[in-house]
């Protein structure tokens, strides 16, 4: 595993339109948030990957440092319409924590210190698409954008980015999280504008 | 032998769409997790999100999220076990 994910390919799509369908470019960082900043001090903080057989794995934050550390600079798409070009962050991929993990779960459920939850299938975390990101444009992840880690799943709508990031439960079945209980699409692919059930 | 004990939800507008109609800012609630009953007005609201997140002022658990697509709206009351709602007085008795 290099420095830099080898598979990236850029910030921005060669051909086709630069933002999916329903989005508007923004050019600031939106705060959104369905509840209080949870404060976590790093020496406590952990990030627990749970199998469907209940094998448990943990990072502890400098093990998490101590891990191969990459760069992805992505598009990111919130479901509330704004769209923000080529954020730069820093973190370890999924493919890494993921590696050397047994298991035939098809699904994924990421929780977060404070209770936020969100569903998406494993195969979203893996082939260089999902990362556990401690960094933000070269400093520390604030709080109030998820800090000190978040999910970044870019391909994704932003809410799957869940924030604060605590652990990753793999799942035989899908079980929807916090938006996707409330109406929020289980997938939700921006550039099929899945953004509610059904669509 | 047909069951004859309960009836289709079709039922249920009439009576849904008189305690749906009121001012539910002025009803009061029970919160699930903590048990702390009090104002719906008094929830703290969480709305730069993709939905409106009501939640304890007790415990901060959430008690209400309601969320609005163009054409639908999903609202989730789980975390409230009970609304109690101000009606005007029913006096069947009267006139």
């Amino acid at each position: 595993m290099g420095i830099v994910s080898p598979g990236f390919q850029g910030r921005r799509r060669t051909s086709g339109p630069a933002l999916p369908p329903g989005q508007y470019l923004t050019e600031d960082f939106p705060v959104l948030s369905a509840g209080p900043t949870p404060k976590v001090p790093l020496d406590g903080w952990e990030f627990v990957l749970s199998t469907e057989t209940g094998a448990e794995f943990r990072w502890t934050w400098p093990e998490l440092i101590g891990l191969p550390q990459e760069a992805p600079t992505v598009d990111i798409h919130c479901v509330t319409r704004w769209s923000k070009l080529g954020t730069r962050w820093q973190g370890v991929s999924l493919d890494t924590l993921l590696d050397g993990v047994d298991t035939t779960a098809r699904y994924a459920l990421v929780h977060s210190y404070g209770g936020y939850t969100t569903n998406l299938p494993l195969d979203d975390l893996r082939g260089g698409r999902a990362w556990v990101v401690h960094t933000y444009d070269g400093g520390p992840l604030s709080a109030e954008h998820g800090g000190p880690a978040r999910l970044l799943v870019p391909h994704l709508y932003f809410w799957k980015s869940a924030k604060w990031v605590h652990g990753v439960r793999l799942l035989v079945d899908d079980r929807p999280g916090f938006w996707e209980t409330a109406g929020y699409h289980d997938y939700g692919d921006p550039w099929r504008e899945q953004r509610y059930q059904g669509d | 032998m047909t069951d004859m004990s309960y009836l289709d939800g079709n039922m249920l507008d009439g009576p849904l769409r008189e305690v749906f109609a009121v001012d539910l800012s002025a009803a009061t609630g029970r919160c699930q997790s903590c048990g702390m009953v009090g104002p719906m007005a008094r929830l703290r609201v969480y709305s730069h999100a993709p939905g409106l997140v009501g939640r304890c002022p007790s415990c901060a658990e959430v008690m209400l999220r309601l969320v609005r697509a163009p054409d639908r709206a999903w609202l989730d009351l789980r975390g409230a076990t009970f609304l109690e709602v101000p009606m005007p007085l029913d006096r069947p008795w009267a006139g």
